[in-house]
C-alpha cells in the first residue's frame, strides 16, 4: 500500500474524521428508501391542511347562512325584499339576506320570539312592524350588527327610492401599506412555520440515524479510531446536507409550480428584506436553528440504549421545542415589545424570531448581531453535546455494561464517563 | 524477557534475551466505574511481532484493559506506551481494533464496509475499496464483494469485519474476543490468519476466554481476574510454575515403595497421579524398583496453559471460563 494511504501519523483530525463519517452518513441516507419518505414529507402536513382548510371554509360557509325572515303586511313585505336586492348590489356583503316569513293582514300581530324560539331553519332575526317602525327580533349580537342595515332597507323601501351612486373609476395597484404589511406578517409566520416543520423533521431524523448506529453496535470501531466529537459533527453535517438536498427538491418543486401556474415573487408581499436576502437568512437561520436542536438531539440519543428510551427521552426536548417555537410565534403579534426581544435572545427561539423579523422589518444588522449570537451559541450546544456524547455513547457496551432506566441515565451523565464491560 | 520469571519487564524491549522493542508498555492501569474497581492495577509489556493473549473470564476487566491500551477511555492511574507513544491516538492510525460486539452497516456492501473502515484510519476511498476488493478475494469471499452486509451469513459479515481491520496494514492489531461466534472451521481460518500477521511482524493481542486458542497461537499472555493481572509474561514460564504431573500405575499395591511417593499423590482410579518431585524422576524410579512397586506403566504430563491458569486465577476464575465456554459452544 502507498505511504499516501498508510500515514504514519495519528488518527484523523476531528475536521476529516467528521468529513468521513458526514460522507458516509450522507451517501447512506441519499439512497436509501427513508430519503424518499424524507422528500416526501411536507406533503403530508400540505395535504392534511389543505383538507383541513376546505372542511373548515365549507363549515363555515354553511354557518353563516343565517336569514331575516320579514313578518309584514304584504306590500311591505315585496317592499322590504325589493330594496333588501337593491341595496345588496351595491353593498355586497353587507345585507344579509331576506326572507318571506308571513304576509300579515293589517292589525294582525306576529309572535316573532316564539319562531325564533322554535331556532327552525336557518332563521337568525325577524323583522315586524311597518316599513315607518320596523321591529327587529334578535339575539342581541345581531341586533347590534343589523339594526342600522334593516333601518336602511325598510327606509328604501318605505320611500320607494332606487339607491343611486356615481359611478366609481378604478385604477388597480400592486400591494399598498396595509396589504405589504398583512404580507409581511403572512410571511413571517410561513417562515417560521417552515423552519420549525424542517428542523424538527431534521432533528429527529439523526436522533433515529444515531440509535441505529448504536444498534449497530459500530460505534466502538467510531470510538478506537476518531474523536468522538467527529462522530457527533460528522452525523450533524451529514443530515445538514440531506436537508440541502431536501429544501433544494422542495424549493425546485414549489417554484416549478409557481412559475408553471404564472406567478412569480413579485405576486407576493416582499419580505423586509428583499426575497434574494430573505433566502439566504432563511437558510442561515435554519442552519443555527437545526444545529442547536440537532446538538440536543444528539446528546439525548447518546443517553439512550432503545428506540423506547430515545422517545422518553426526546419527548421533553420536543415540547420544550413546541413551546419555544409558540414563545417565538408571537413576535408576530408584539413586534418591537418584550416578547420580541426575549425571543430574538434566547437561543433556541432566536432562529424564528428573526426569520420573522426577516419577513418585515428592512434593517440587516440585527441579522449579523443575532446570527453572530446565534452561532456562539451553536459552539456552546455542539461542545456540551460531543461532551455528552463522548461521556455516554459508549454506555451500550457488551455484557456486563450497568443497564439503567432514562432518568438514572440523565442522571448519570453528570456522574461518571462510561461503563465497565468486561 | 526476563528468563528466570519469564516475565515481560523491560521498559526498552522485551528483555535481556528480547532484543524486540515493545509494542506495548501498561504499568499499574487502574479504570473505576462509579463504585466498580473495574481495573486494578494491570502491568503488561508485549514485545513487537508477538502474538499475546488477554485470558480471563467474562467481567474480569479484559474489554476495559484493552480500550485503555487504545486510547477508547483513559484510565483513572497508570502509565500507557503503544507503539512508542505515549498517547494511543498519536498511533491510531497504525492500529486496528476488532471490539467484541461486531459491527457493521448492514446495507453497505462488503467492499465498501472494508474501504469505510479504511478511511477511519486515512486510507484514502479509493484506494480502501482497490484494497478491500483484494483482501475479499484474497479470503475467499470474491463473491460476496458487491453482497450487502445483511446479505451475509454471520461468520462472513464477522470476515468482513477482521478484514476491515487490517485493510490500512497495522502494525498493531488487537482483537476483543476474535472466536467468539465463529464455527470450527472459520476458527482454524483465524488462527491461520493471526500466525501469518505475526510473521509479518504484525503485533497481535487477542482477548479470550478460550484457553485452548491462547495456548496454541500465544508466546505471552496476561492472566486477569477481578481486574487484576496476577501473571503476565510467557506461556512456557506459566506452565512451569506448576510442576509436571506423574501418572504411575504399579502392579503392587502396597510396599516399601509407597514411601517414594510424595504426601500429596493421590489415587486415581488404578493410578496414583502426584506432582513430579524436585529431585527429578531418576530418584523416583529407582526407589519405586528398588521398592518392588512392578511399575506398569508411568508417564510425566508437563502442565497445560489451563493448569497454570486454575494455579494463578484460581478455581472459581477456571470455572467461569470453562461454563462460559459451553454456554458459547451450546
Amino acid at each position: 500500500m502507498s505511504q499516501s494511504a498508510i500515514e504514519t501519523g495519528g488518527r484523523l483530525s476531528m475536521w476529516r474524521g467528521a468529513f468521513v463519517i458526514a460522507r458516509r452518513d450522507f451517501t447512506a441516507i441519499l439512497f436509501s428508501r427513508a430519503f424518499i419518505f424524507f422528500l416526501l414529507g411536507p406533503l403530508f402536513p400540505v395535504v392534511v391542511m389543505g383538507l383541513a382548510g376546505g372542511v373548515g371554509a365549507q363549515v363555515q360557509s354553511e354557518a353563516m347562512v343565517a336569514d331575516v325572515g320579514i313578518a309584514m303586511e304584504g306590500e311591505d313585505v315585496d317592499a322590504m325584499l325589493e330594496a333588501r336586492d337593491a341595496l345588496a348590489n351595491q353593498l355586497p356583503g353587507t345585507v344579509p339576506p331576506m326572507v318571506e316569513l308571513e304576509r300579515l293582514q293589517p292589525g294582525e300581530d306576529f309572535d316573532a320570539r316564539s319562531v325564533l324560539e322554535n331556532a327552525e331553519g336557518s332563521l337568525a332575526a325577524v323583522v315586524t312592524g311597518s316599513l315607518d317602525a320596523p321591529v327587529l327580533t334578535a339575539t342581541e349580537g345581531r341586533i347590534a350588527r343589523w339594526q342600522g342595515t334593516v333601518g336602511m332597507v325598510a327606509g328604501y323601501a318605505r320611500d320607494g327610492a332606487r339607491p343611486t351612486a356615481p359611478p366609481v373609476g378604478t385604477s388597480v395597484v400592486v400591494t399598498s401599506g396595509a396589504q405589504e404589511n398583512t404580507g409581511r406578517l403572512r410571511t413571517a409566520q410561513g417562515g417560521q412555520v417552515l423552519l420549525f416543520l424542517l428542523i424538527m423533521l431534521l432533528a429527529s431524523m439523526v436522533l433515529s440515524n444515531l440509535v441505529e448506529e448504536k444498534g449497530n453496535k459500530i460505534i466502538e470501531i467510531l470510538a478506537a479510531a476518531i474523536p468522538m466529537d467527529a462522530v457527533f459533527l460528522g452525523k450533524l453535517f451529514a443530515m445538514l446536507g440531506i436537508s440541502v438536498v431536501g429544501i433544494a427538491v422542495w424549493g425546485g418543486a414549489g417554484a416549478s409550480i409557481l412559475f408553471a401556474g404564472g406567478m412569480s415573487l413579485s405576486d407576493f408581499a416582499n419580505p423586509g428584506v428583499g426575497w434574494p436576502m430573505f433566502f439566504a437568512l432563511f437558510a442561515a437561520y435554519f442552519a443555527m436553528g437545526y444545529l442547536l436542536l440537532g446538538s440536543i438531539f444528539l446528546a439525548v440519543g447518546s443517553l439512550a440504549t432503545t428506540v423506547r428510551e430515545v422517545q422518553t427521552l426526546s419527548m421533553p426536548a420536543t415540547m420544550f421545542q413546541i413551546l419555544v417555537f409558540f414563545f417565538a410565534s408571537l413576535v408576530v403579534t408584539d413586534r418591537g415589545g418584550i416578547i420580541e426581544y426575549s425571543a430574538m435572545a434566547f437561543p433556541l427561539s432566536s432562529p424564528f424570531a428573526m426569520v420573522a423579523r426577516a419577513a418585515v422589518e428592512e434593517a440587516l444588522w440585527p441579522h449579523l448581531l443575532a446570527l453572530g449570537w446565534q452561532a456562539m451559541w451553536v459552539a456552546i450546544f455542539v461542545r456540551t453535546g460531543a461532551g455528552m456524547f463522548r461521556r455516554r455513547v459508549m454506555k451500550s457496551g457488551p455484557r456486563g455494561t450497568v443497564r439503567r432506566g432514562p432518568l438514572s441515565a440523565l442522571l448519570g451523565v453528570f456522574r461518571n464517563r462510561s461503563t465497565p464491560t468486561g | 524477557m526476563d528468563m528466570a520469571t519469564g516475565e515481560f519487564n523491560s521498559s526498552e524491549n522485551a528483555g535481556a534475551g528480547d532484543p524486540r522493542p515493545l509494542a506495548i508498555e501498561a504499568r499499574g492501569l487502574v479504570k473505576r466505574f462509579d463504585q466498580t474497581l473495574a481495573v486494578d492495577g494491570v502491568d503488561i509489556a508485549i514485545p513487537e511481532g508477538a502474538i499475546y493473549g488477554v485470558l480471563g473470564p467474562n467481567g474480569a476487566g479484559k474489554t476495559t484493559t484493552l480500550r485503555m491500551l487504545l486510547g477508547i477511555i483513559d484510565p483513572d492511574a497508570g502509565y500507557r506506551r503503544i507503539l512508542g507513544a505515549d498517547d494511543p491516538q498519536d498511533v491510531a492510525r497504525r492500529i486496528g481494533y476488532l471490539p467484541e460486539e461486531r459491527g457493521l452497516y448492514p446495507s453497505m456492501k462488503s467492499y465498501e464496509a472494508i474501504a469505510f473502515m479504511g478511511a477511519l484510519r486515512g486510507v484514502p476511498l479509493p484506494e480502501g475499496r482497490e484494497r478491500a476488493k483484494q483482501l475479499l478475494e484474497e479470503h475467499g469471499l470474491g463473491h460476496a464483494i458487491d453482497k450487502q452486509i445483511r446479505q451475509l451469513s454471520k461468520g462472513m459479515a464477522q470476515t468482513v469485519q477482521l478484514l476491515g481491520t487490517l485493510v490500512h496494514d497495522p502494525k498493531l492489531v488487537v482483537f476483543d474476543e476474535p472466536f467468539s461466534g465463529l464455527d470450527a472451521i472459520n476458527q482454524g481460518k483465524l488462527e491461520v490468519l493471526i500466525r501469518n500477521l505475526a510473521d509479518k511482524g504484525t503485533t497481535v493481542i487477542f482477548s479470550t476466554h478460550v484457553i485452548h486458542h491462547a495456548e496454541r497461537l500465544c508466546e505471552g499472555v496476561a492472566i486477569i481476574a477481578g481486574g487484576k493481572v496476577p501473571y503476565a509474561g510467557s506461556v512456557e514460564v506459566a506452565r512451569d510454575r506448576i510442576p509436571a504431573q506423574v501418572r504411575l500405575e504399579t502392579r503392587a499395591r502396597d510396599g516399601r515403595w509407597r514411601a517414594a511417593l510424595p504426601d500429596d499423590a493421590r489415587r486415581v482410579g488404578d493410578f496414583w497421579q502426584f506432582p513430579l518431585p524436585t529431585s527429578g524422576v531418576e530418584p523416583l524410579l529407582k526407589a519405586l524398583i528398588e521398592g518392588d512397586a512392578g511399575i506398569l506403566s508411568l508417564s510425566i504430563e508437563r502442565a497445560g496453559l489451563h493448569d497454570a491458569f486454575v494455579a494463578i486465577a484460581g478455581e472459581a476464575a477456571a470455572r467461569d471460563m470453562v461454563s462460559q465456554n459451553a454456554g458459547e459452544q451450546a
